[in-house]
């Protein structure tokens, strides 16, 4: 019988080391796959919009551990290119889209980047959600001239010439929420997070501001982001008696958080807690109420605009909706509407027209959020900084805004008490 | 003082869980040399089912003792029907089933992202789990007692099962000498499936525990299974008492390495010691004495 399970063990081990080497090799073929790419011609020569329609690609992904979020936003740009169609397409051209499977897995993204620019000549490609996925379509992108429109708040300290940010950066998220806490006289802030790039440079911009705030930071958590296990973080946690959580966490790990939470016996009255990344979707599927907690978005459904009510009408309407609307959602709407201003404004798919058009910074887009306006030199968005705090059917009553539509800053330039060495420091880190 | 009670108690709730994922291992693979890499997908079917339950029934007071036993069957039945139509084409071929669940793991939760909301789903606590016991000063969670207990059930049944019952007296005589065990009488196919559900519905149970931590979503079956054959392994193959002793000292030592440094960095430390462990004892903390000469 020893002997048998030593085999076993031997075997099981063989097999672990034969998928290591599998994916090494997959990532060694994208890489061999870009430089053989690099001898084609580039994007921009190969778009074809002689006829009456336009290529572009959408790139989520739809299987794997971030399909739960990116799914949502695959649908909301397919609404959003049947919009632009039904009123008549960009620059009389009708919206025909190619959609690619990122699979949650950062080479993939490279590669179906590359395909969609080389082969499918799409004039610009939509989606992403981590970071990571970002960060392997930008290279790409950048090699090829193409251009890549990312919907998600993220953690800034990034510009590229070839991609739009129709999310939050961090001077339009992190920087709001903290003005908040010290609205509300916050003294004592816990931060907890998982363990990747976002948490971890969103929470060395909110030590730094809260430096500056007069808020002690009382202690500091990560857990990787695919444990769902908080209980031990939430004693330390209990035990050090914080007004208020900073939850920085992401994805289904929020829901073990918010179990943990309530499990230890913590209160949204004596200890609440601000999220910035759960939002109208995720707070029904907590698996428990989370009344009276908030969140610091751009975007809630309950915000009063003009263009909201028909962007909910038409989402609740389309039939693969999910029935309530969230700020990366609106982020990935607007990033199509976006891409349709710039080119009717540049009058040409041309990348480098497109470009230009932007430097002139009077791109703007009524979105449900409020009239945006484009950032030529930085290709990010002027977004409202708004705090939700979540009612009993799930929903989020504003109860602080910024009041004027915040410029981005995805370098925090503008901030005197963000030193230069921790920029350099940072954006080093972030690759 | 709190610092050294909670992540003891913490830790043993973290090791409970661990160990529900655990059993079932112990029975497929331990018992049966089978590594099955879809394992955690039947904990995740568990766990649906406790949200399929709680739809049905409304009130989470009730929905969770119910679904206790139906999630068993369920994932069970599911165990069952991969034991029938893939497994047994392959009982001596150990890699590629390893090769082949995992597969069939990807197709299951592929399958769970079709039907339910890509989010996940809520399962609600029981309204008497809520509130603490306060053991030494620390306000220890009922939750997490109730994981215990949950855990030293399944345990004390299987062992009874496996040591006083006619049954489980063939599994051991399978597990001992297939060719004798048949030559005795035994229908070592009946064996083999029974053992297989019973090692898939344990994996059910450990499914609606733990839906009352954590998320339930197509990918939540991913974070257990690699620690679960890691204290299987620990434990010494075949052994019940090893996996539950394996399973306690990792969640202890998961929530001593988390209070004191970060939640990132104790997972790390955790197995480092676990693979430490099977270096210098490869056979695990406890072994079967068997005559048999392979």
């Amino acid at each position: 019988m020893s002997t048998t399970s030593k085999r076993l063990r031997t075997l099981v081990a063989t097999g672990a080391f034969a998928t290591t080497v599998a994916l090494v090799l997959a990532g060694c073929g994208a890489r061999v796959g870009d430089d053989t790419g690099g001898g084609k011609s580039s994007a921009r020569s190969c778009v074809d919009t002689s006829g009456s329609t336009v290529k572009l690609g959408f790139l989520n992904s739809l299987t794997g551990g971030m399909a739960i979020s990116e799914k949502t936003v695959s649908n909301v740009l397919h609404m959003a290119a049947d919009e632009i169609n039904a009123a008549g397409g960009i620059l009389g051209k009708k919206i025909q889209y190619v959609q690619e499977d990122g699979a949650t897995d950062w080479p993939t993204f490279a590669e179906k980047t590359e395909k969609l620019l080389t082969q499918d000549c799409v004039g610009a490609i939509f989606g992403g959600w981590t970071s990571s996925s970002r960060k392997a379509v930008k290279p790409v992108v950048e090699k090829h001239n193409g251009l890549f429109f990312y919907p998600v708040q993220y953690e800034g300290l990034e510009a590229s010439p070839n991609i739009y940010y129709t999310g939050a950066t961090t001077n339009q998220q992190i920087i709001p929420a903290m003005d908040f806490l010290a609205s509300k006289g916050v003294k004592k802030l816990f931060l907890a997070g998982s363990d990747y790039v976002f948490p971890r440079t969103a929470n060395a911009i909110i030590k730094l501001y809260a430096a500056k705030l007069g808020i002690e930071i009382v202690g500091e958590e990560y857990v990787p982001l695919d444990k769902d296990d908080w209980t031990t973080q939430v004693a330390k946690i209990k035990a050090a008696k914080p007004d208020f959580i900073f939850n920085t966490i992401n994805g289904s790990s929020n829901v073990g958080f918010i179990k943990a939470y309530y499990d230890a016996g913590l209160t949204a009255a004596t200890t609440p807690i601000i999220s910035v990344s759960i939002a109208e979707e995720e707070a029904p599927a907590m698996g428990h109420e989370v009344t009276g907690h908030y969140a610091s978005w751009n975007y809630f459904q309950s915000l009063k605009t003009d263009t909201n009510q028909k962007f909910i009408d038409s989402w609740k309407a389309y039939p693969k909706s999910s029935g309530v609307t969230s700020d990366p959602m609106e982020a990935a709407y607007i990033s199509l509407y976006l891409y349709k201003a710039l080119v009717e404004a540049a009058g040409s798919f041309d990348v480098d027209a497109v470009n230009a058009a932007a430097k002139k910074n009077t791109i703007t887009f009524a979105a449900p959020e409020g009239t945006v306006t484009l950032d030529g030199e930085n290709h990010h968005i002027s977004k409202p900084g708004n705090i939700g705090r979540i009612n009993a059917s799930n929903q989020f009553d504003i109860v602080w805004s910024s009041g004027t539509f915040i410029k981005p800053d995805p370098f925090l330039k503008g901030y005197d008490w963000f030193p230069a060495n921790i920029r350099d420091q940072l954006v080093k880190a972030a690759g | 003082m709190d610092a050294l009670i909670s992540p003891l108690l913490n830790g043993s709730a973290q090791g409970a869980l661990l160990l529900l994922a655990a059993l079932g291992l112990s029975l497929t693979f331990g018992q049966m040399g089978v590594i099955n890499m879809a394992h955690g997908e039947f904990l995740m079917i568990g766990a649906f089912t406790a949200y399929l339950v709680q739809q049905v029934i409304g009130s989470s007071d009730l929905s969770i003792p119910v679904a206790l036993p139906v999630a068993f069957v369920v994932a069970g039945l599911f165990g069952l029907l991969l034991e029938v139509s893939i497994i047994r084409w392959m009982y001596h071929r150990p890699l590629d089933t390893l090769l082949v669940t995992v597969g069939v793991g990807l197709i299951l939760q592929q399958a769970a992202l079709q039907i339910f909301p890509s989010q996940g789903v809520p399962v609600e606590k029981p309204g008497w789990l809520n509130g603490q016991v306060t053991v030494f000063g620390y306000d220890w969670p009922l939750r997490q007692v109730f994981t215990i207990l949950l855990a030293t059930v399944c345990v004390a049944a299987l062992s009874v099962w496996l040591k006083s019952t006619a049954f489980g007296r063939r599994i051991r005589a399978t597990v001992q000498n297939r060719d004798l065990a048949e030559v005795t009488g035994i229908s070592t196919r009946t064996v083999d499936r029974l053992t297989f559900f019973v090692g898939s519905g344990l994996a059910g149970i450990a499914g609606v525990a733990a839906s009352l931590i954590g998320g339930t979503n197509s990918q939540m079956g991913t974070q257990y299974i690699i620690p679960a054959f890691l204290v299987v392994a620990a434990g010494g193959i075949g052994q019940l008492k090893g996996t539950v002793v394996a399973a306690w000292a990792v969640g202890v030592v998961l929530s001593y390495f988390a209070y004191w440094t970060t939640g990132s960095l104790a997972q790390v430390l955790a197995f480092i010691l676990v693979i430490v462990f099977l270096q210098l004892r490869p056979q695990g903390l406890f072994t079967v004495r068997t005559r048999s000469l392979v």
